[in-house]
């Protein structure tokens, strides 16, 4: 990139954007496009060009995050946060008035789901506590307890809604802040042993039927072959079926003829596999790695210590979505309603990975203007 | 606790934490982190490759089966023809809907939906529901069939709506005759869980696939069969298909070509008229069984898509048992029209038939008398005149000279008591009695009126139409015929002489004389010039004088009517047997053999007189079966109990009652029988036998003393 510069061919505010994360960036986009024309029988309608535009459309947004000054980042992420939990209150509200549960909230046409922007709020928020905490009370009683409630009441609320999947996201994000900031490992592996030893009395009193049965099927797909593991059992038949060059653009017969169920979100990178082989697989794999390594890469490059939080923060976010989504369609996870960055049908998720994104351009972008100097910082 | 290495204990009791450590820390951190990620990564890789290369054949079969679905495609089935080629079961093209009640998700409100749809009646949609509540899972379960085609469009549209329903084009089976060929042909249904274990042959749970269920469908049904064709489809998950990817056509099953003469068959069916009983003839030329009438009957077409409760019930509430084919399982007494096969033994045993028994009324044998039906005596009594006056006494004479025995070889060798190689799902023997047998079956000594009822086809003496029909054309031949009941069978019999010719005239032309003469059948003299038919009368009595006169009272109590015939007398060409359940006398059954027989000879004449018939009785069997199952169903439609399950449950159970039907003379075997009149058909006509149309000239009463003629 500095090179195409160097030469001038390009104007430099171009020249200078993270390259080695966009392009992989724009060709798992239209990898996705491509994979929802096909899920769409062949066709841009209903879900290709609704992604191309939402991406367009939040390609704006991440610009406007990623050109955000850090004075101000710094002032608002609090507020934000607030807001953002705010808007979980209100879900739970109206769902409460409305009667049955939901997940979002209606705004004119646009349709807001705030347990997902809560993950990179959490993030954010969880980075600026660690930043203005003092360096000596890590490890004491004050360095875990304000950020436990930060994750806690957001986790609380979207428990409630239920929603077990982005609850474990939001979680997942700000554990991984709380490790990174330097919190004493043993509390980790005391919480880790804590929660493995207290599974069971989740599985049998918290956990609901349905999720109940995600486990059970997870742990012996064949037990139900119709009904909760016929998802898995049909993603897995899509996957390998594909073979090494898959069945041709268009020619996936499990996704197009409903076998496999929801072959445009939680399931694309099946129905993707199955036209396009172990090859397809092994690019978008590829595709991801680079955006994740250049993930931590802004965040080892970062000056200080907020955005090096934020930055390891946001990269974990994005990477717990792959993740998740790929161990469940190629049936080492219980099927869960979590969607595949980029690839999948569906605002709620882009938008998250999305602000994701434009927090770590804007982070890369606090790194060029002032590089990070020996090692002191803060 | 301290994880030195680590290089962050528990830092809250040092000052030693400062920024640069934190961001030591941080970077270690993210290193582990990072590396745990690049390993999920690299699983997922490995896990990717293993699936899509180590296992791809497995998946690649499993998504095979999942998108093509091999549909069998039901063979047409082979057509059953009557002797000229006319068809008496074809197919018929239509629009059907079948169920399969595993895929169904909303089985009761799936039938309503569907019943709406296709505006089915309430009593048919029980029965569907009735079906599937009972239907294991891989049995289809038929729920329409010849289905309109608005109807089946409407249908075929809407099916996402309706999981499990199978909308298809096909074949259905079409018998032209309707009831009058039911017992013969049987029909055709789907195969039971039971029938699909015996031969687990995919074809069978195809829906609308049927099997030959009973009679000649059941018998034949490996020939009838054909070969499937196949058709590979691709088709969703949710069964739609996407298109055709293969077809392999049928064969249809091969074509079975009766003796049986179809309009002859339908003729005598339905010249049963109100009656419940049976018409065979045969050729006597070659055996062929020309016709098997057996009325009532039931409709095959209808019984195709299942026995409904509705009809089910009526057919069995019915005494007159229309589930009984009475041509191979109805067994009666023969009553007199055993006489000329006893006088054949008696010829044979070597008495004269020019001698005169003289017969007064009655006869004395050991303490008891013996009496004739005609109380005021033949006077000198021959043979022949035994014959056309059905002399008892004559009989009880000779009979006591004989014995028994050799009545009952020449019974046997006339074809009673035994079976013939027909292809027919079951026949019963029916009785020959002699001292051997009584004594196995009753432990009781056989008595010298065993063989005076023996020698008037009474007592434990039992036969099936379709054996009395082999003993006129074996009388009529003089050889030993044998019944065929299709055209590639060879005819058989005709090399074994049973009778010598002599003797074979005498009985043919005594026999004449009971139509022609001065017998006891005179009104069965047939409408037509030069064709003369010989025939013997029977009545045979089944409940004892004490309970009925045989004539009136419960029709269960009345008399058999029966009559056996062969025409033209001097030159037999056809031989056959009628016989008329509790018709009240002969009188109901030679109307019927002559009116047949002038079909047979001349068709427009026969159906002259049917027509006229049946105009007096409310229209063809098949249109009174069809208003009285309307009637039946609105009166009782809602009150039915249910079919059984099983179609051979039903044919149990009719084997079963025909079964104690035939032992219904049992209860009188061991008395006297007080032989009922044979020859005033007029005189005492039964109250349900219908007034035939007797040929001009035969009017005359024939009173208990005809015009003596000879003797």
């Amino acid at each position: 990139m500095n090179t195409l510069a160097a030469r001038g061919i390009v104007p430099d505010p171009i020249a200078r954007l993270p390259w080695e994360m966009l392009i992989p960036l724009l060709l798992l986009t239209g990898f996705g496009a491509l994979v929802l024309y096909s899920a769409g029988g062949g066709s841009w309608e209903p879900f290709a060009l609704p992604h191309l535009i939402r991406f367009l459309v939040l390609s704006v947004m991440a610009a406007v995050i990623a050109s955000m000054p850090r004075e101000a980042v710094r002032i608002v992420t609090y507020p934000a946060y607030t807001l953002v939990l705010l808007m979980l209150l209100a879900v739970e509200i109206v769902g409460q008035v409305g009667g049955g549960s939901q997940r979002w909230l209606e705004v004119g046409p646009i349709r807001i789901q705030p347990s997902e922007i809560m993950k990179p709020a959490v993030v954010l928020a969880m980075a600026r506590f660690y930043e203005t905490l003092p360096s000596g009370m890590i490890g004491s009683w004050r360095s875990v307890l304000p950020a436990g409630l930060l994750i806690v009441l957001p986790i609380g609320l979207v428990l409630l809604q239920p929603d077990l999947g982005t609850s474990i996201a939001i979680a997942f994000g700000g554990v991984v802040v709380m490790f990174l900031a330097g919190l004493p490992l043993w509390w980790f592996l005391t919480a880790l042993g804590a929660g493995v030893a207290a599974m069971p009395l989740v599985y049998f009193f918290l956990l609901h039927d349905y999720q109940r049965a995600r486990v059970t099927t997870f742990l012996d797909p064949e037990s139900d072959p119709l009904g909760a593991g016929y998802h898995i059992a049909q993603s897995k038949i899509a996957i390998g079926s594909g073979g090494i060059f898959g069945k041709g653009f268009n020619n996936g017969t499990q996704s197009h003829l409903n076998y496999l169920p929801e072959p445009h979100t939680d399931f694309v990178f099946a129905s993707m596999v199955e036209e396009w082989g172990l090859m397809g697989g092994l690019f978008v794999l590829a595709m991801y790695a680079l955006i994740l390594r250049w993930g931590w890469k802004v965040a080892s490059e970062s000056q200080d210590r907020f955005c090096a939080l934020l930055a390891a923060g946001a990269t974990a976010t994005i990477f717990f979505y792959i993740a998740i989504n790929l161990l469940m369609v190629m049936g080492m996870a219980p099927a869960k309603g979590i969607p595949l960055p980029w690839m999948s049908h569906g605002g709620s998720s882009m938008m998250t990975n999305m602000i994701c994104i434009g927090l770590l351009m804007m982070v890369n972008r606090w790194n060029r203007v002032a590089p990070r100097r020996g090692l002191s910082f803060g | 606790m301290k994880i030195p290495f680590l290089g962050f204990g528990p830092l809250r009791n040092t000052k030693m934490v400062n920024a640069s450590i934190l961001r030591s820390t941080f970077e270690r951190r993210s290193v582990l982190i990072g590396a745990f990620q690049g390993t999920i990564g690299v699983m997922l890789a490995l896990r990717l490759g293993y699936l899509s290369v180590a296992e791809n054949e497995k998946y690649r079969l499993e998504s095979e089966s999942n998108r093509v679905n091999l549909t069998l495609i039901p063979p047409r089935r082979g057509w059953i023809l009557d002797r000229n080629g006319a068809p008496l079961a074809s197919n018929r093209a239509d629009f059907r809907v079948d169920l399969i009640p595993e895929r169904l998700q909303d089985p009761e409100g799936t039938i309503d939906r569907l019943g709406e749809l296709l505006s089915l009646e309430p009593a048919r949609i029980a029965d569907i529901k009735d079906k599937v509540s009972a239907a294991r899972g891989f049995q289809p379960v038929e729920v329409a069939s010849s289905v309109r085609y608005e109807q089946f469009a409407a249908l075929s549209v809407r099916l996402p709506e309706f999981p499990g329903v199978v909308p298809q084009r096909g074949f259905s089976r079409f018998y032209p005759t309707g009831c009058t060929v039911g017992h013969l042909i049987g029909y055709v249904g789907p195969a039971s869980a039971e029938e699909y274990e015996k031969d687990p042959n995919p074809l069978l749970i195809t829906p609308g696939y049927k099997i030959g269920k009973d009679g000649l469908e059941k018998q034949f049904e490996k020939e009838l069969r054909g070969v499937p064709g196949a058709r590979r489809v691709e088709v969703t998950a949710g069964g739609r298909i996407v298109r055709d990817l293969e077809t392999r056509e049928d064969v249809q099953g091969a074509p079975i070509k009766l003796t049986i003469d179809g309009p002859l068959q339908d003729y005598a069916a339905r010249r049963i008229g109100l009656e419940s009983g049976s018409v065979v003839i045969m050729d006597c030329r070659s055996g062929d069984l020309l016709c098997m009438a057996s009325m009532p009957s039931f409709d095959p077409n209808s019984f195709s898509d299942g026995i409904g409760g509705v009809e089910y019930a009526m057919l069995r509430e019915d005494e007159r048992v229309p589930l009984r084919n009475k041509v191979l399982k109805g067994l009666y007494p023969p009553g007199s029209t055993v006489k000329p096969m006893v006088s054949m033994a008696l010829m044979q045993a070597g008495i004269d038939p020019d001698e005169t028994v003289n017969c007064g009324g009655g006869l004395r044998v050991g303490n008891r008398v013996f009496g004739c039906w005609n109380r005021r005596g033949h006077g000198p009594t021959n043979m022949a005149k035994a014959i056309y006056q059905s002399c008892d006494v004559y009989f009880y004479a000779m009979a006591q000279r004989t014995g028994i025995d050799p009545i009952a070889a020449m019974a046997r060798r006339c074809g009673m008591g035994q079976e013939f190689p027909l292809p027919v799902t079951s026949q019963f023997f029916g009785t020959v009695p002699d001292p051997a047998w009584k004594m196995k079956k009753w432990g009781r000594e056989w008595q010298a009126f065993d063989t005076v009822n023996a020698t008037i086809g009474q007592g434990y003496m039992l036969s099936s139409p379709l054996q009395l029909a082999v003993m006129a054309s074996r009388l009529a031949t003089g050889r030993h015929v044998m019944p065929r009941l299709t055209l590639d069978t060879k005819p058989q019999g005709f090399e074994n002489i049973d009778f010598p010719p002599d003797q074979v005239e005498y009985v043919r032309k005594a026999m004449s004389d009971v139509v022609n003469g001065p017998g006891t059948a005179g009104r069965a003299r047939l409408p037509i010039d030069g064709t003369l038919m010989a025939g013997k009368t029977g009545t045979a009595q089944v409940v004892s004088l004490s309970i009925s006169n045989g004539k009136s009272g419960p029709w269960k109590y009345r008399d058999h009517g029966l009559f056996i015939f062969f025409a033209p007398y001097d030159n037999p060409r056809y031989a056959g047997a009628v016989v008329i359940e509790h018709g009240g006398g002969s009188g109901a059954a030679y109307p019927i053999a002559r009116d047949v027989m002038t079909f047979l000879f001349d068709p427009a004449k026969g159906l002259a007189a049917l027509e006229a018939l049946e105009r007096q009785w409310g229209g063809t069997a098949q249109q009174r079966l069809d208003a009285r199952y309307a009637a039946y169903a609105a009166a009782r439609g809602a009150s039915v109990s249910r079919p059984p399950r099983r179609d051979e449950e039903i044919f149990d159970r009719v084997e079963a009652e025909a079964r104690r039907a035939a032992t219904q003379t049992d209860a009188i075997a061991e008395q006297v029988i007080a032989p009922r009149p044979e020859a005033n058909p007029s005189a005492a006509a039964p109250p349900p036998a219908p007034q035939p149309v007797a040929p001009a000239g035969a009017e005359a009463p024939a009173a208990p003393s005809p015009t003596p003629e000879g003797q």
